[in-house]
C-alpha cells in the first residue's frame, strides 16, 4: 500500500486527519487531495483513504458518488464545468455548452478523445452576476461569450 | 443608503485585517467580552429583529434561544456558506471582499451561545472565499481575537473551514450536519432539532453567513440603530440582495430591507436592458414564486413577499423579460430539482423527474390537457417528501400555474412553444 503516493502528501494526510475531531470529518478532504494527484478518484486512491481514516471503501464510496465534484470515472486533463442554471440560462448558458461541445466534438459529459478535456455541465456556480460562467479545474470565468470560450478551450486543448 | 456588511469595502478586492481594525474592526467583540454577558448579547440580538438571511427568515435570536444550557458535553455553531441555491451569490461577494465580518460575527454568536469550537462549511468553487477566511481567522489568532482565554476574558474560541465538494442538499441544515460528519449528507428527522441534537449529537446552531455577518453592527450601533437601517417599520437591517438576468446592472448591491421591487429594478439594476420589457422575477433564489409586473409596488420583507404568495428567500433577483417562456423557464428550474435530489425519500427522487418529464413533453409541443393537472397534483404531492428541497422545487410549477396557466394551456393547444424563434437565447 500507498506505493503510488508521495510520502510528503501522506504525511499531509495523515496531519489532516490527526487534527479532525473525528476521523471521518476529513474524508471529504483526503478524497478531493488524492483526486487532485491522480486526477480522478480511482481505485486504489479509495484503498488509500480508506486505510488513512479507518473507514470501510464502503464508507467512502457513499460519499465519493454523492459529490459532483469528486470524480469516480477517469477524466480530461482539465475539466471544463459549464453552468446550465437559470441565470445562466437566460444570458446563453445553454448556446455556450451547444458551442463548446462542438468545438470538442464530443457530447457533454465526454471526454475527447485525446484525453484532453472533459466538458460537464454543473449547477450554479455561485457567479450569476457575471453569467454565463464556466469553471476550468478550479479557476471561474464569467461573462463568457462564445469568442471568449472558444478561445479559451482552443487554448487549453494545446496545453 | 446605510451600509453595514459592503461599508468600506470595493468590488474585487478583500479588505486586509488591518485595515478591518483601523474601521473599528473587532470593537463590538472586545465591548462584548469586557462589558456584556453572553445573555445580553443575544438579547440584542432578539431585540434588533434579525431574521436569518439563509432562506427561511427565522428570528436569530429566537433560534439561539433554543439551544439548552444545562446539557453536558460541547455545544457547535456552523455558519452555513453552502450557497448553491440558483441565482444566489451574495455570500461570496462578501466573503471575497471582508470575511472579518464574519470571524467577528462568529465569536460574538459563539460567547453568547457558549460554543468554543465552530465551523464555516463552504461550497466547491468558492477557494477564493475559503482563502480569506483562512487568511482572517490566521490574524485574529495573532491578535488575541480567537485561541484560547480571548482578551483575558476566560473566553475561548477555534474556527474550523470546512469545504464541500458540491451538492446543493448540503445547504440544508441537518444534511449539512451530516455532510460536515462525514457521512453522506441526507437530512435528518426533526425533531430532534439540531438545537437540541445536532452536531455529533450535540446542541448546534446553523446560520447564514450574512446572518452572522450583521452581528457586529448589532453590538456597536446598537439594536434598535440597526433595525432602523431598513426602509419600513417593519423590516429590520439591510439586505445583501444579488441581481441577475435582464436587468443593465447584475451585481450584489446592499439595501434595506423593505425597499420595494420596483424601486429595485429602477434603481440599483438600472432598469431592464435596452429592448427588454420586464415579465416577471425570481424574487429570492430558484425555490420561490414568480413575482409579476403587478407586484412591483410590494416592499422585499419577508412578511411582505409572503403576503404576495412568494418568499424572501436568499435575496437572489432574477429578472426575465418579454422574450422568455415561462414553461422552459419553469422547466430549468425542476431539472435542477431533479438532479439535486439527494434520493432519500421517493416523492423527490420519483416526483421530481416525473414532473420534469411532463414540462419537457409540453415544452416540445407534446403535451396533453391533463398534464396540467399531473403538475398541478404534485405541488400538492410532493409537500409530503421527507425535507424542504421537494416543496421548494415546485415552487416555480405552482407560479407558472398560478400566474401563467394561458401560456401553458398555449403549448398544449398550439402543439409547441409560441416562444420558439422568438427567443434570445
Ligand atoms: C435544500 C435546501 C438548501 C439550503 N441551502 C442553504 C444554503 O446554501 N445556505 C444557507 O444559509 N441556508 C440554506 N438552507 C437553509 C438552511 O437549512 C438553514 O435554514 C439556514 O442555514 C439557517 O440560517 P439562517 O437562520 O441564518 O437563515 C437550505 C435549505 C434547504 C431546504
Ligand atoms: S425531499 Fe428530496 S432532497 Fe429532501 S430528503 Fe427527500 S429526496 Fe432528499
Ligand atoms: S446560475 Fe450560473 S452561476 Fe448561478
Amino acid at each position: 500500500m500507498f506505493a503510488m503516493i508521495p510520502e510528503l502528501l501522506k504525511v499531509n494526510l495523515e496531519q489532516r486527519v490527526s487534527t479532525a475531531i473525528t476521523n471521518r470529518e476529513a474524508a471529504v478532504d483526503v478524497m478531493k487531495e488524492l483526486q487532485r494527484h491522480y486526477g480522478w478518484l480511482t481505485d486504489e486512491a479509495l484503498e488509500e483513504a480508506s486505510e488513512l481514516l479507518g473507514l470501510s471503501t464502503l464508507q467512502l464510496e457513499e460519499l465519493a458518488t454523492f459529490y459532483e465534484m469528486i470524480y469516480r470515472r477517469p477524466v480530461g486533463r482539465h475539466v471544463v464545468h459549464v453552468c446550465d442554471s437559470i441565470s445562466c440560462w437566460a444570458v446563453g448558458g445553454e448556446t455556450l455548452l451547444k458551442s463548446l461541445a462542438q468545438l470538442l466534438e464530443i457530447a457533454p459529459g465526454s471526454t475527447t478523445a485525446d484525453g484532453a478535456v472533459t466538458l460537464l455541465p454543473c449547477s450554479c456556480l455561485g457567479n450569476c452576476g457575471e453569467a454565463p460562467c464556466m469553471m476550468i479545474g478550479e479557476r471561474q470565468y464569467g461573462r463568457m461569450s462564445l469568442e471568449a470560450g472558444t478561445q479559451l478551450i482552443t487554448a487549453l486543448r494545446n496545453s | 443608503m446605510e451600509q453595514i456588511l459592503l461599508k468600506h469595502t470595493r468590488p474585487g478586492q478583500c479588505l486586509t485585517f488591518d485595515e478591518y481594525r483601523s474601521v473599528a474592526g473587532f470593537v463590538a467583540l472586545t465591548n462584548a467580552l469586557t462589558t456584556m454577558t453572553p445573555a445580553e448579547v443575544q438579547q440584542s440580538v432578539i431585540d434588533s429583529g434579525l431574521r436569518g438571511r439563509g432562506g427561511a427568515g427565522f428570528p436569530t435570536g429566537k433560534k439561539w434561544s433554543f439551544v439548552p444550557r444545562d446539557l453536558p458535553g460541547p455545544r457547535y455553531l456552523i455558519c452555513n456558506c453552502d450557497e448553491m441555491e440558483p441565482g444566489t451569490y451574495k455570500d461570496r461577494v462578501l466573503l471575497e471582499r471582508n470575511p472579518h465580518l464574519l470571524v467577528e460575527g462568529m465569536a460574538l454568536a459563539c460567547y453568547a451561545l457558549g460554543v468554543q469550537h465552530a465551523f464555516i462549511f463552504v461550497r466547491h468553487g468558492y477557494e477564493q472565499a475559503a482563502e480569506n477566511l483562512r487568511c482572517s481567522i490566521a490574524a485574529a489568532h495573532l491578535s488575541g481575537f480567537l485561541g484560547s482565554n480571548i482578551l483575558g476574558s476566560g473566553f475561548s474560541l477555534e474556527l474550523g473551514v470546512h469545504q464541500s465538494a458540491g451538492r446543493y442538499i448540503c445547504g440544508e441544515e441537518t444534511a449539512l450536519i451530516n455532510a460536515l460528519e462525514g457521512k453522506r449528507a441526507n437530512p435528518r428527522v426533526k425533531p430532534p432539532f439540531p438545537a437540541i441534537k445536532g452536531l455529533w449529537g450535540q446542541p448546534t446552531v446553523v446560520n447564514n453567513v450574512e446572518t452572522l455577518a450583521n452581528i457586529p453592527a448589532i453590538i456597536t450601533g446598537g439594536p434598535l440603530w440597526w433595525k432602523n437601517t431598513a426602509a419600513t417599520p417593519e423590516a429590520a437591517g439591510t439586505k445583501l440582495f444579488c441581481i441577475s438576468g435582464h436587468v443593465v446592472n447584475t451585481d450584489c448591491f446592499e439595501l434595506p430591507l423593505g425597499m420595494t421591487l420596483g424601486d429595485i429594478i429602477d434603481g440599483p439594476c438600472g432598469g431592464m436592458r435596452p429592448g427588454s420589457i420586464f415579465k416577471v422575477c425570481i424574487p429570492g433564489g430558484a425555490s420561490t414564486q414568480y413575482l409579476t409586473g403587478a407586484h412591483r409596488d410590494v416592499p422585499m420583507d419577508f412578511d411582505t413577499v409572503a403576503k404576495a404568495g412568494s418568499r424572501l428567500g436568499t435575496g437572489g433577483i432574477i429578472v426575465f423579460d418579454q422574450t422568455t417562456c415561462m414553461v422552459a423557464v419553469t422547466l430549468n428550474l425542476i431539472r435542477f430539482f431533479a438532479r439535486e435530489s439527494c434520493g432519500w425519500c421517493t416523492p423527490c427522487r420519483e416526483g421530481l423527474p416525473f414532473v420534469q418529464h411532463t414540462l419537457e413533453r409540453i415544452e416540445s409541443g407534446r403535451g396533453e390537457p391533463q398534464d396540467i393537472d399531473i403538475l398541478r397534483e404534485h405541488v400538492h404531492m410532493l409537500n409530503y417528501a421527507f425535507c424542504a428541497l421537494a416543496p421548494g422545487a415546485m415552487g416555480p410549477v405552482d407560479g407558472l400555474l398560478n400566474h401563467f396557466e394561458d401560456e401553458l394551456r398555449e403549448h398544449v393547444s398550439a402543439q409547441r412553444c409560441p416562444f420558439k424563434g422568438v427567443h434570445t437565447c
